[in-house]
């Protein structure tokens, strides 16, 4: 199990010429294990498909290695490279029906007849497409064309499967069966997987880990408990959770006893400064100016806390999201049960030192979670 | 504009009738023309009652031209022959040749690779007065002049510049990530170039291949210079119909339909690969 898989190391890549052109991917470092399932996350045009690509053979590597299954790889032609990868526009080949286009990706394999019908059949059923085996991609949805492509991928015994958005174009419930589905038979058979998505329901639920990437560089590669819990910076903090952190500027003061941060609109949070630990206290008596984060769920309305005006007040049928404007900003806040506020009520609005994100104000650099340093 | 009057589909019924007449009319005259002798053909006023005769096409494929001042030995069906020869050869040539340079051009960008594709298809514009004198020259020099090899070789000038720029476009239009795939499943290039690009860019190699074919059927000059009466196609042969005693317009207008008939065959046979292939690809290539 402690294998390695994939290893990438310093690998940038350039569009055009190198150090000139494009930078789609900047110093990527990233190993993953034998087994592990990655999803890599990040808004459009962060070079995720990029990334999958390079490791494929379809793009060059601009400068870096990459290994799989302990070979280097990055010269070698992609028939050489053992890899299996779903395409982000599915790439069925319009001549093969679906059965023949699933069943293609096992010709170099060299199974026999029977082997290979089972294989086929056993898939379709799986992404529940046995119903539209005969048909060719022309006549079939986007939908379906999708499926069939991530079957020609998850078909094949490969060192490594890369899944280009696999399912983005899947309806909600089919996503969410597949899903288990999928984890299921990778798991079962112990292959190695990096999924590209942009649903981070998704990639909780199949990730082991998650690589979080931003303009073309790794922001933070780790479980989804560690990334939600212990973002490394502004960036990740922001972009994985729904909804999103509340984050806001601060000045940091400390007297004696107690830690302040003040914001906008002259709002004050105090804490007796045994909220957090020694280490925290000393990293944050270090800077001036930093950035307060707090996820939706773990704000509190309580009467004694801070006031803030109720902006939003909505209920999606199993949580009520109410936005409040505060310091300046917008605090989001979700609460599980059906709250009915008036727009324009003041509330008491609690922040819990134990939930506090806080983050340099100039890198974005995370510096403590919690009580504990970051 | 979904439903039409009645009138508006009459007057666009005579207006397409119009335009069919005017341009196919001076075909249907060239037929008529070919079952007649030059005495009717040349009768004031011109009338298209008159007896068929069989009297050129018999001529033509015998090889005996009756004329005033006696009998001429004509080659027009060698002539044929030629036309076939070197338009086949030449396509196969330029196919063989530039259906996998299209390939290279369309899926591999390198330093300098849009100036070359481009060259090649400058050969194109240059007439083709402005090369064949220094290319006579040349071609006396290697022998080449008067050969059927020559003439193929030449002949490139006009086909592989057009199933070049064709076909690259109908590769272009080929999605990339469709041939990766197939590599990715653990293909070779070129299996992936035989076996995914080539039968996905069929069409568009069809009617490049048509076009070339045409394109080197109705050439004239080339042969013109650079062969002798055997080696000729009929594009040349057929001015050998102007005889010291007269034209024969009888005998060129049955050569004429004998020439046009198998680019005419194939085109109609073909046609829905040209309409296809051309609007696919040559407009984006
Ligand atoms: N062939 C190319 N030539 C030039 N630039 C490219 C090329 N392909 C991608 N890029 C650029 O590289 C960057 C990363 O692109 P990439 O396709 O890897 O993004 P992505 O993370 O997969 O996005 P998405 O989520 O939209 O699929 C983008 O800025 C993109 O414009
Ligand atoms: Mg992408």
């Amino acid at each position: 199990m402690n294998a390695t898989a994939l290893s990438i190391e310093n690998v940038d890549k350039f569009y055009g010429p190198v150090d000139h052109g494009v930078h789609a991917v900047k110093q990527l470092n990233m190993d993953v294990m034998k087994g592990e399932i990655i999803a890599l996350l990040g808004s459009s045009g962060c070079g995720k498909t990029s990334t999958l690509r390079m490791i494929a053979g379809f793009e060059p590597v601009s400068r870096g290695t990459i290994s799989v299954a302990g070979r280097q790889v990055q010269t070698l032609a992609p028939v050489r490279r053992n890899v299996a990868m779903a395409f982000e526009g599915y790439s069925l080949y319009p001549p093969l029906t679906v059965r023949e286009n699933i069943a293609f990706a096992l010709k170099a394999a060299k199974l026999s007849q029977n082997v290979v019908e089972e294989k086929v059949a056993s898939i379709a059923k799986l992404l529940e497409i046995e119903d539209i085996l005969g048909r060719y991609p022309s006549s079939i949805s986007g939908g379906q064309q999708q499926r069939a492509s991530l079957g020609r991928a998850l078909i094949r015994e490969a060192d490594l499967h890369l899944l280009d958005e696999p399912m983005g174009q899947l309806e909600p419930q089919l996503r969410a069966v597949l899903r288990g589905r999928i984890k299921h038979y990778i798991k079962e058979r112990g292959l190695t997987a990096i999924l590209v998505t942009h649903d981070q329901t998704e990639a909780n639920a199949l990730a082991d880990r998650i690589a979080v990437m931003e303009g073309g560089v790794l922001q933070q590669f780790d479980t989804p408990q560690m990334i939600k819990e212990r973002p490394a910076n502004l960036f990740t903090g922001t972009f994985v959770g729904e909804p999103p952190m509340n984050v806001f500027e601060a000045s940091v003061s400390g007297t004696e006893g107690r830690v302040a941060f003040g914001l906008e609109d002259g709002i004050r949070l105090e804490y007796p400064a045994a909220d957090f630990s020694h280490a925290v206290r000393d990293a944050l008596m270090k800077r001036k100016n930093v950035v307060l984060g707090i996820r939706p769920y773990s704000v509190r309305r309580s009467a004694d806390g801070v006031t803030g005006r109720v902006a939003v007040n909505q209920w999606l049928g199993d949580q009520t999201h109410i936005a409040a404007d505060f310091a300046g900003g917008t605090m989001v806040l979700v609460e599980h049960d059906r709250t009915n506020l008036e727009i324009g009520q003041p509330i008491g609005i609690r922040l819990d030192p134990g939930s506090l994100h806080v983050f340099d104000s100039e890198s974005g650099m995370a510096i403590s979670h919690g009580e504990e340093l970051a | 504009m979904e439903t039409t009057s009645p009138v508006e589909r009459l007057l666009r019924g005579v207006a397409l009738t119009l335009v069919v007449v005017f341009f196919m009319f001076p075909i249907v005259w060239i037929f008529l023309m070919s079952f007649q002798t030059n005495e009717t053909i040349l009768r004031i006023p011109p009338s298209v009652v008159f007896s068929p005769t069989l009297e050129n096409y018999a001529a033509l494929i015998t090889g005996k031209l009756q004329t005033a001042s006696g009998t001429l030995d004509i080659a027009f069906m060698r002539n044929l022959g030629n036309s076939v020869l070197l338009s086949v050869a030449s396509v196969a040539v330029a196919l063989l040749l530039g259906v996998p340079a299209a390939y290279a051009f369309a899926r591999h960008k390198f330093k300098g690779s849009e100036d070359i594709a481009f060259t090649l298809l400058s050969f194109r514009f240059a007439p083709p007065l402005l090369v064949l004198l220094p290319l006579t020259q040349y071609f006396q020099w290697l022998g080449l002049s008067n050969t059927y090899f020559g003439l193929i070789w030449i002949y490139q000038l006009i086909c592989l510049p057009l199933i070049l720029w064709i076909v690259r476009g109908y590769f272009e239009d080929i999605s990339a990530d469709v041939e990766y795939a197939y590599r990715i499943a653990g293909h070779s290039w070129f299996s992936t170039f035989r076996k995914i690009a080539l039968p996905l860019a069929g069409p568009g190699i069809a009617a490049a291949g048509l076009l070339a074919f045409i394109f080197a059927w109705n050439n004239f000059v080339f042969a013109l210079v650079l062969a002798s009466a055997d080696k000729q196609p009929v594009t040349v042969g057929a001015l050998a119909f102007v005889t010291a005693s007269g034209i024969q317009y009888g005998q060129i207008a049955a050569a004429i339909v004998l020439s046009i008939t198998p680019t005419l065959a194939l085109a109609l046979y073909a046609q829905r690969y040209l309409v296809e292939g051309l609007s696919l690809g040559a407009v984006k290539g």
